[in-house]
């Protein structure tokens, strides 16, 4: 598809979003039953957004956003619907998958050395879809990766290296130029920064931020770090034991939690300068579910929060929970919300 | 006050490979653990922050300079050593690497008193350290493994591993690095207690400024092997006076300041540049042009723990 066909494709679904996402379940098999690890998620992104998803580990935010592209393993069993530009991912065939694989969604993986192959030049590994999908030359995919190369701050001279040649901020930025060499409308970051410095995290971020703002890309983009996503992206959804506890744009989310597990995480990144939290670390008792405990949760009723939560009251056990208005583009899944809407 | 835990003039260097130039990761170092205080110290990967806390508990000896516990120099021998280490104990970062798998709970925390010989009323003494590490009760921990236990289950074992020696310091190695957000909290909650209740010194190496604002008393930012500013957590964080720290903390989503991104990589200490180390990344010095900075190199900080902050900086006395 070229450019000019893409936008009167884009023209035609003018007020369907980007991406569409609706309640989305992952479970995957293991011994005699399943272990649910995203259960029911729906949110939407439009073209040049950007949402961040936080949560734990566990928490099912990498197993939600990598199934978005059917890129688990064949022991995940996903059930939902994923509609990219009106088309269901989730039910396409492989063929049409593979088209929609970099060329118009691509990802950003956690470990940039485990995800780049060490026997092949970088060079040659961001060719490679540029090949695949664009139909161009060999000498021009040439071209176009050390374009890449330069605008992700890598010397594009660089390209014959290998993968072990480079520092760890390096390969994030080879990935985040591998991501960007078709040219696609969503990009999925899965932790780009986890195992960076600050200093390197800082540069990384700047980057990704300047070539999203530069290009209108849509982002999905996963961390446990609250603070970094709240920076980075306009809109926020927290997840806890794979389902969404809030969703809303970042500032509010940051300043005026309305769910008590996002009043929680917010707090465990203390600000620096902030009285509050000198030599006061804040944190929360207990441990988010296990895969067998959010078995059960998914037969039952109740908030999947509550054992930990410090503002639980009885018909928290006992009340099913959903994500409920809690302001203007915002949603709460904590009864407190409807209780407390003038509150 | 007397420093319980102190490094004079500490260098690490590490042999060279392959035809490279020695590694110089500790360069000479200057630092004071003090009774009941908590130190931390920062730096981003490669700046030797965890080799000088291997140093400091005996597991690296320094190519030269001293470690002294309660003002007498550490001793090398075996012997010395093991004594030593009762004294001193180190919690390491990933609790899932540090625990044997096959081993229970009861007898990861016990390995340490066994090894000192202290197994009259083992089980007594195993309890009391899961009981002060948070794991309640105790005997419902004791039987279990590793692969049963969360992440921030797992670290309270090796934190109750080190108490069960009764240490009166204790050095952490990103104790917190490898866990989740709110188990965070609570890990740096249990180090303040242990600190309010047992009176125990601790030295926590991170990369992570929060931290330091969380719970240290003092904060000691790391570059390239040497300490390039230290002092009290209140005037280091909030009134930084070296580039460096300037920089790191201008970095964090909240400063609040417009972030001074340094160019470049971490750099290297096999190639540790002449003057100020610091140098060829500062923007202070890109701005003042002052040529001390590359001519002229920097006195070690005396690590005074009395001094509110010192930095390494020729521009910023």
């Amino acid at each position: 598809m070229t450019a000019t066909d893409r936008s009167q494709a884009t023209e035609e679904r003018a007020g369907v979003p980007m991406l569409d996402v609706r309640d989305l379940r992952v479970s995957y098999r293991g011994g005699e039953r399943a272990m649910p690890a995203v259960r029911g998620v729906s949110f939407t992104l439009d073209r040049g957004q950007t949402l961040g998803i936080a949560g734990e580990s566990g928490s099912g935010k990498s197993t939600m956003a990598l199934s978005l592209l059917r890129l688990l393993p064949s022991s995940a069993e996903v059930s939902g619907q994923v509609l990219f530009e009106g088309e269901d991912l989730l039910t396409a065939k492989w063929a049409r998958l593979r088209a929609v694989r970099w060329s118009a969604a691509s990802v950003v993986f956690q470990g940039a050395m485990s995800a780049l192959n060490p026997v092949r030049t970088i060079g040659e590994q961001i060719c490679e879809p540029i090949l695949l999908h664009d139909k161009i030359g060999q000498k021009a995919a040439r071209a176009r990766a050390a374009e890449l190369l330069d605008s992700v701050g890598v010397p594009s001279r660089r390209l014959g290296s290998y993968p072990h040649e480079f520092s760890g901020g390096q390969r994030q930025r080879i990935m985040i130029a591998m991501a960007l060499a078709c040219r696609p409308d969503l990009i999925i970051a899965d932790e780009p920064t986890t195992a960076l410095d600050v200093m390197v995290q800082a540069q990384v971020l700047n980057l990704l931020g300047e070539l999203v703002r530069e290009s209108g890309i849509g982002v999905i983009m996963i961390s446990h770090d609250l603070s970094v996503l709240s920076h980075m992206c306009e809109r926020l959804a927290v997840m806890y034991a794979g389902q969404i506890a809030e969703i809303g744009p970042s500032k509010q989310l940051i300043s005026e939690p309305r769910h008590p597990y996002t009043r929680a995480l917010g707090r465990a990144f203390p600000t620096i300068g902030d009285p509050a939290s000198r030599l006061a670390p804040a944190g929360l008792p207990g441990d988010p579910p296990t895969p067998s405990e959010l078995a059960k949760l998914d037969e039952s009723r109740g908030c999947a929060f509550e054992p930990r939560c410090p503002e639980a009251v009885d018909a928290c056990r006992t009340e099913t929970v959903e994500l409920w208005p809690s302001g203007p583009g915002r949603e709460a899944a904590c009864l407190r919300v409807l209780e407390g809407s003038g509150a | 006050m007397k420093p319980v835990l102190e490094v004079r003039d500490l260098m690490v260097t590490y042999p060279a490979r392959r035809g490279a130039p020695p590694a110089r990761a500790v360069d000479g170092v200057n630092l004071q653990v003090r009774q009941g205080e908590i130190v931390a110290l920062v730096g981003e990967s490669g700046c030797g922050k965890s080799t000088l806390a291997r140093a400091l508990v005996g597991l690296v000896k320094p190519t030269s300079g001293q470690v002294l516990s309660d003002g007498e120099p550490l001793g090398y021998s075996a012997a010395a050593l093991k004594a030593y280490r009762r004294h001193t104990q180190l919690v390491l970062q990933d609790p899932g690497g540090a625990l044997n798998p096959r081993q229970n709970v009861f007898d990861a925390v016990a390995e340490g008193p066994r090894l000192h010989g202290l197994t009259d009323q083992l089980g007594e003494r195993v309890h009391t350290a899961l009981a002060k590490a948070g794991l309640r009760p105790p005997e419902q921990f004791a039987g279990r493994f590793p692969h049963e236990m969360s992440g921030g289950q797992q670290q309270r074992v090796v934190i109750a591993g080190a108490l069960a020696l009764e240490p009166s310091v204790i050095v952490a190695d990103e104790p917190v690095a490898s866990l989740d957000a709110s188990v965070r909290g609570e890990i740096l909650k249990l180090i303040l207690e242990l600190r309010d209740s047992l009176g125990l010194s601790a030295l926590v190496v991170s990369h992570d400024l929060g931290l330091a604002w969380n719970i240290a008393d003092r904060v000691a930012v790391m570059y390239l092997g040497r300490i390039v500013e230290t002092g009290t957590v209140e005037e280091v964080l909030l009134r930084p006076k070296h580039p460096y720290t300037r920089a790191l903390l201008s970095v964090l989503p909240d400063s609040g300041e417009p972030p001074v991104l340094l160019t470049g990589e971490p750099p290297d200490p096999t190639s540790v540049p002449g003057g100020c180390r610091f140098h060829p990344r500062c923007p202070l010095r890109a701005a003042e042009k002052d040529a001390r900075c590359d001519g002229e190199d920097l006195p070690v900080l005396t690590g005074d723990p009395s001094a509110s902050s010192l930095a390494a900086c020729h521009l910023v006395q």
